[in-house]
């Protein structure tokens, strides 16, 4: 087995049989890792790529380029891995959290406000602990927030500073 | 003497143009239909109680009556993105297919880009560049918000792009929306016009024609190249096209935008241009309420 080189993006290995470099997640772990955690179908990434550059970040990317690419970004950042929970990013949950089906915690426009100014609050859950995809309701369906952190009755806001509001 | 000045021979009414360029640019987002469709958008000003008014010529971009359209809802969930209404028109005049290849030159901080990677539908392969590693960063926050994934971003000079990492095939299309001197970004910067001067114009028209060049070279024959600048200088505009026509195998086509503009000029500052430079868009401030602009449509090895 090889190392992740930080530099370039690789390519994911079709399966966890294909991994050629340590520790690197494969595009089946992640796909069944968003259906088994917010039950988003497999399909809906049927026409992207999966590509890491830096030690467990994953990008996402609908165009094709040969692997290995040195280039500065490619598609989107799309989740965490190498550590023991996998975390979506913001942008990720933004842009395909609308097909999650679980594991979603729908928020008044008041926790909304407060989720995006990057609060933590204590919100009744059902469900389980975790990353969760946070959502409100905007003209005429679920938009998603972003991602929170659910964990002692306490929803933590995981919107990166850059990306908050005050509203 | 006001940089302007020089422009008075160009321009039929030069105090309205004047009086434009001296009040603020309207407010001004287009709808990223990548995350929402124009309707969402719409509903959820609606539901903020944002006033919004469509362009005449595209229903993707909208005037709407807050200084900070990045305060509403819409804007934090990427449906919408800040955009002064003449820099939504070179992706419209390039006009990309879902899945074609396409190269945009001069991109960040990536308001053309991520129109362009909504007119692809976020599919086919949109190579970004730009030579300023700082405003790349600018470019992938823009991008990711938009929710953007058929971005490859790249950092090079753009004069002598390098098509290496994708395979070294061409591109279908490029745009090449050009680093100018600026001079129709006035109302929306009132300093812009502050370090102008003429060599500074001379000086950037050189670099503008070696993008626009190596644009040609990089797109296959029959594909589409776009240039675009916000500013008036002829120098910068068809003086660069002038230039490229007669280096590259290309030429100028109808830029088919319905938008309120005059033709490009083919004398200037006792140079003449080729008169098919004629097929470029200028459009001025007083036309529509909006920045200044330049934009020409080629075609390339026809």
């Amino acid at each position: 087995m090889s190392e992740n080189d930080g530099n370039r993006f690789d390519r994911l290995p079709a399966t966890p049989e294909d991994r050629e470099v340590e520790g690197r997640a494969s595009r089946r772990e992640i796909v069944d890792w968003w259906d088994e955690r917010f039950g988003v179908p497999p399909e809906t990434f049927a026409d992207h790529t999966f590509w890491e550059k830096g030690a467990g970040k994953v990008w996402i990317f609908a165009g094709d380029v040969d692997s290995p690419v040195e280039v500065e970004g490619l598609g989107m950042t799309f989740m965490r891995t190498r550590q023991e929970h996998w975390k979506p990013t913001t942008e990720a949950v933004q842009r395909f959290g609308e097909r999650a089906e679980r594991n979603v915690i729908r928020l008044s426009r008041e926790e909304a406000t407060r989720f995006v100014a990057g609060e933590d609050q204590e919100l009744d859950w059902d469900g389980d602990w975790g990353y969760l995809i946070a959502a409100h309701e905007l003209a005429g369906g679920d938009a998603p927030l972003g991602v929170g952190l659910y964990v002692h009755g306490e929803l933590r806001s995981r919107v990166p500073k850059g990306r908050r509001r005050e509203f | 003497m006001d940089p302007l000045d020089r422009y008075r021979p160009l321009v039929d009414d030069f105090e309205a143009f004047l009086d434009a360029c001296r009040r603020p640019l309207p407010s001004a987002v287009r709808v990223n239909t990548i995350k929402a469709s124009v309707e969402r958008a719409t509903a959820a000003l609606d539901a903020e109680g944002v006033g919004w008014e469509q362009a005449a010529w595209n229903d993707r971009v909208m005037t709407v009556d807050t200084d900070r359209p990045g305060n509403t809802w819409p804007y934090y969930h990427g449906w919408l993105h800040g955009q002064e209404e003449v820099s939504a028109l070179p992706a419209t005049a390039l006009s990309p297919e879902p899945g074609e290849r396409v190269w945009d030159a001069c991109a960040a901080p990536g308001s053309k880009t991520t129109h362009l990677a909504a007119l692809m539908d976020d599919r086919g392969l949109l190579v970004a560049n730009d030579s300023n590693l700082g405003r790349l960063s600018a470019l992938r926050s823009n991008a990711e918000r938009l929710g953007v994934t058929n971005v490859a971003v790249t950092n090079q000079d753009a004069r002598n792009f390098s098509l290496k990492p994708f395979g070294g095939r061409e591109f279908d299309r490029a745009l090449v929306d050009a680093p100018c001197s600026c001079e129709g970004t006035i109302r929306k910067n009132p300093d812009a016009l502050d370090g102008w001067t003429m060599d500074h114009v001379r000086g950037v028209a050189g670099v503008q024609k070696g993008i626009l060049r190596r644009a040609v070279q990089a797109t296959r024959a029959g594909g589409t190249v776009v240039y675009s600048t916000c500013t008036f200088a002829p120098e910068e505009n068809e003086g660069v096209l002038d230039h490229v026509l007669r280096e590259e195998d290309c030429r100028l086509v109808d830029h088919g935008l319905d938008v309120d503009c005059i033709p490009g000029v083919t004398e200037w500052d006792g140079e003449t241009y080729d008169d098919s430079v004629r097929k470029a868009a200028r459009i001025y401030p007083h036309f529509q309420d909006t920045g200044g602009f330049f934009v020409a449509k080629l075609e390339v090895g026809a």
